[in-house]
């Protein structure tokens, strides 16, 4: 396990030079992730000078569950891009390369690129939520504070498993795989609001079959104090981010799966 | 026990067949129709420690995927394989970290660093500890001469260098066999000679194990002692480059420059291939007629400037049992 | 002018290739319009104050803008770029016609082959199930038809000056994320640009942005009244002249650099 973080972090210097070679480049994109992120706040901010709230949740608190949703996916789309790439690599035939390396995988994949210019995305999301914080008043207790921190490394892992679903598509079809955005960046967009508001088959498709919620709006409530239109109990607010943990693993194993598939079509 | 195991490996593979059209991707999704194609029909051969052994065969005979079943990522539909007492695909990880492969037409460097940085990611990927890596990478970097290599980014390598450096790579974690799959596609003249002394000098010295699969027979010529050639999923032939001459093609050919052009040679335990002027190629059976004896009616009979006597070239052997399996 | 025709059409059928591209981008959008329209219903739902639209009206103007998406030049002509990049623009200059307008033509085919693929199929699934509505009155059906012909031009003469920028490498690149950024802000794509405030409503409506979405989807939908027309075909038009003429300077001033530096 230690050495696998320590040849993850290697990994991650090595691409983080790599990207380095182009600085400015690196700075543009940097700079344009930011931008269009930002774009999309001030959408919610001119709305929210229209209409004072969204069913009972005021600016600052959608900005609240905003910042946690970005910031989990931000990381997740930071350290675990590799993936995302991956179905041209498999065309390519590189991914035997991976396979011909003594370690596991799917740990080669994530540290292969970490995205650096989407930190744009992460300094958004720490300002978004630091500023919601400030205007809040939130009682803060221990409790809610790891349950905080407990969302963002969760909202992280369900993201990262995600982009692994993502990738093992690409072991049974070489189509475009441009559909799984709606879960991924769909999933992002619908839950930087409340899922409350949203009609029941859809609030469904986020709780259940990608449990996107788990790490955003229910552990929000739990922090931000707030009753539940939807009546959920204050104990599974609190369990709910352990959901994302449980989803990487059933991703892994899905994985698992493909490359034995992988290693027995031999494409 | 032999080093390497390979008995009886079958694997087929099911390829989709896809119809045009819109309508026939539909129809794919609800029904589709696969044909199956042979790649390993029977393939059995043992290795033993030491050995250099080219691997030889047409596309899609079978080579790259005995390569990869070997390496333990591909699973073949039967048959049994044992390399060090392990089967590859099964434990994968222990596996890869007693082998080394090179590709020739891939590296696997890092494109964006200097060549020691990828040096280092791949002591950390095959934990080599670090008094055995700085041994290592000394003894590679002076016999390989890299050291004015280390600092460029592998981009900027013209591909001699890059080779050199791939091999340095697959053998810093001091693998018992290595797979070299051709490897010396592309590489100019200079870079091919720097490459099979090194391959011959490490074989001998370290009595590292080398599978070589390649197209450029003077590879094979230079470094092999023995040749398995392939052909539809089958071994056609396992043995030393001179068994292998003797069973496909084991006549000679004598090459004879004359004084007079066009004098009708002629000598009844030889037959003419060809006249080019003062040049008479004949092709003959050593086994009956030794070689002197030739020489000496045909001196006798017309005045000769030069002869020599050659073998068969490897590729015409080679295109030769390709035929007779054929038929 | 056969020539760019036939760029042109070359473009557009390369591009009607990728119908799995096509399909997948379908979906999505659909995808999106829901959440959008769900979002927007919730936001009206919580507020009985006076909205500058109804929420029929947003729907409406949600789905339009699903439709029609790949109008908008957020993103850049990859394949341009990668010729620019690779330096074998120089080839370009060796065909005998004249390398803006060819670059217009292609940028002509990269924003209408994708929208009539998605738009149609997307309009007709929206009109019958999911509540988007017709034109307000069959003048206002017209006057759409008019602007959106106004929209592609300020869409791709914009395009055009954006792929010309990038002539210059690394800035050419930065300024191409800046225009995606403003794009879909300043057409009024993620919000309509009468919730913005006063102010910015005044400088927006100037800008040659409005002219892709906000004045043909208002113009459908009544908002802004079908007599007004001729003023916002002149706006999109004078735009358009600006845009080229810029294009057209830029590559010029581009060209002369590339010839000095031997690209």
């Amino acid at each position: 396990m230690v050495d696998a973080v320590r040849l993850y972090i290697r990994y991650a210097g090595i691409s983080v030079r790599g990207q380095m070679q182009y600085r400015a480049s690196f700075v543009m994109d940097t700079i344009g992730q930011f931008g269009i992120m930002g774009v999309e706040f001030i959408g919610i901010l001119v709305l929210f000078s229209r209409f004072d709230t969204l069913e009972g949740w005021s600016l600052a608190e959608v900005a609240f569950l905003y910042g946690l949703v970005h910031l989990g996916f931000a990381f997740a789309d930071t350290f675990s891009r590799g993936f995302d790439s991956f179905g041209v690599s498999v065309r390519l035939g590189d991914f035997d390369r991976l396979l011909l390396r003594p370690r596991s995988t799917a740990l080669q994949l994530a540290g292969q690129e970490i995205v650096l210019r989407r930190l744009g995305r992460l300094v958004l999301a720490i300002g978004v939520i630091g500023w919601a914080t400030t205007a809040l008043d939130v009682d803060w207790t221990a409790a809610k504070a790891a349950l905080t921190i407990a969302t963002v490394l969760c909202g992280a892992a369900l993201f990262t498993g995600l982009m692994i679903l993502h990738a093992t598509l690409a072991f049974w079809t070489t189509e475009t795989l441009e559909m799984t955005n709606i879960v991924t960046h769909g999933g992002v967009e619908t839950t930087q609001f409340p899922l409350s508001i949203y009609r029941p088959w859809f609030r469904g498709i986020f709780t259940f079959v990608f449990p996107l919620g788990a790490v955003s709006y229910f552990p929000a409530l739990a922090i931000l104090g707030k009753a539940d239109p939807l009546g959920s109990p204050l104990w599974f607010q609190y369990a709910a981010p352990l959901i994302g943990l449980v989803f990487l693993l059933m991703c892994l194993r899905v994985w698992g799966f493909g490359v034995r598939r992988y290693m027995s079509t031999g494409s | 026990m032999s080093q390497i195991v390979v008995e009886d490996l079958v694997k087929t593979f099911r390829i989709a067949e896809r119809s045009p059209g819109i309508w026939g991707a539909l129809r794919g999704v609800a029904r589709r129709r696969y044909r199956t194609v042979s790649a390993l029909d029977g393939v059995s051969f043992e290795i033993e420690p030491g050995e250099l052994v080219g691997y030889i065969g047409p596309n899609g005979a079978g080579k790259s995927t005995t390569v990869k079943v070997i390496s333990g990522i591909l699973v073949p539909d039967s048959g049994r394989c044992e390399i060090l007492g392990r089967v590859p695909w099964r434990e994968r990880i222990a596996h890869v970290r007693s082998i080394g492969v090179v590709f020739g037409q891939r590296t696997q460097l890092w494109w964006d660093l200097p060549v020691i940085e990828s040096f280092e990611l791949l002591r950390e990927i095959y934990s080599v500890p670090p008094g055995e890596y700085r041994r290592t990478l000394d003894e590679l970097v002076s016999v390989l001469d890299l050291e004015a290599l280390l600092d460029v980014p592998v981009r900027q390598l013209s591909l001699g260098q890059r080779m050199r450096c791939d091999l340095a790579a697959a053998l810093l974690h001091r693998p018992s066999i290595l797979f070299l799959d051709e490897p010396t596609i592309g590489l100019d003249a200079v870079s091919k000679l720097v490459f099979r002394d090194f391959i011959k000098g490490f074989n001998r010295e370290r009595g590292v194990t080398v599978i070589l699969t390649t197209h450029d027979m003077d590879d094979i010529e230079a470094l092999c002692t023995r040749v398995m050639v392939i052909g539809e999923g089958r071994i056609l032939s396992d043995g030393t480059l001179e068994g292998l001459r003797e069973s496909i093609a084991p006549e000679r050919r004598l090459i004879v420059d004359l004084e007079e052009p066009d004098a009708p040679v002629a000598d009844a335990e030889a037959t003419v291939m060809r006249r080019e002027g003062h040049r008479v190629h004949l092709s003959f059976d050593p086994r009956r007629t030794p070689p002197a004896d030739l020489i000496a009616r045909i001196a006798s009979n017309h005045p000769v400037r030069d002869l020599f006597v050659e073998s068969p070239p490897i590729e015409e052997i080679i295109a030769r049992m390709y035929d007779e399996q054929r038929r | 002018m056969r020539a760019y025709g036939a760029v042109l059409s070359a473009n557009f059928r390369t591009l009607l290739q990728y119908r799995a591209a096509a399909i997948a981008g379908f979906t999505t959008q659909i995808f999106w319009g829901f959440i959008r329209v769900m979002i927007f219903e919730a936001f009206f739902r919580s507020s009985t104050a006076a909205q500058p639209m109804t929420v029929d009206e947003m729907v409406t103007y949600i789905w339009l803008g699903q439709a029609f998406i790949m109008l908008l030049p957020w993103n850049v002509d990859r394949e341009l770029h990668n010729l620019i990049r690779s330096g074998q623009v120089g080839y370009e200059l060796l065909r005998p016609v004249d390398l803006y307008n060819l670059w217009l033509s292609r940028a002509l085919a990269f924003r209408t082959a994708p929208t009539l693929l998605r738009a149609v199929p997307l309009l007709t699934l929206a009109l019958l199930f999911f509540g988007m509505g017709l034109p307000e009155s069959p003048e206002a059906g017209l006057a759409f038809a008019l602007s959106m012909v106004g929209a592609l031009l300020i869409s791709c003469s914009f395009t055009t000056l954006v792929n010309v920028t990038m002539m210059w490498t690394i800035s050419g690149q930065g300024a191409a994320n800046m225009a995606g950024i403003a794009v879909t802000i300043f057409t009024g794509m993620v919000v309509p640009i009468p919730f913005f405030p006063e102010w910015a409503q005044t400088v927006m409506e100037v800008l040659p942005f409005r002219g892709i979405v906000d004045t043909p989807y208002r113009l459908y939908l009544g908002h802004i009244p079908a007599s007004e027309t001729l003023f916002h075909l002149g706006h999109q038009l004078a735009w358009t002249v600006v845009l080229v003429l810029a294009g057209r300077w830029v590559l010029s001033r581009g060209l002369r650099r590339l010839v000095v530096q031997g690209g």
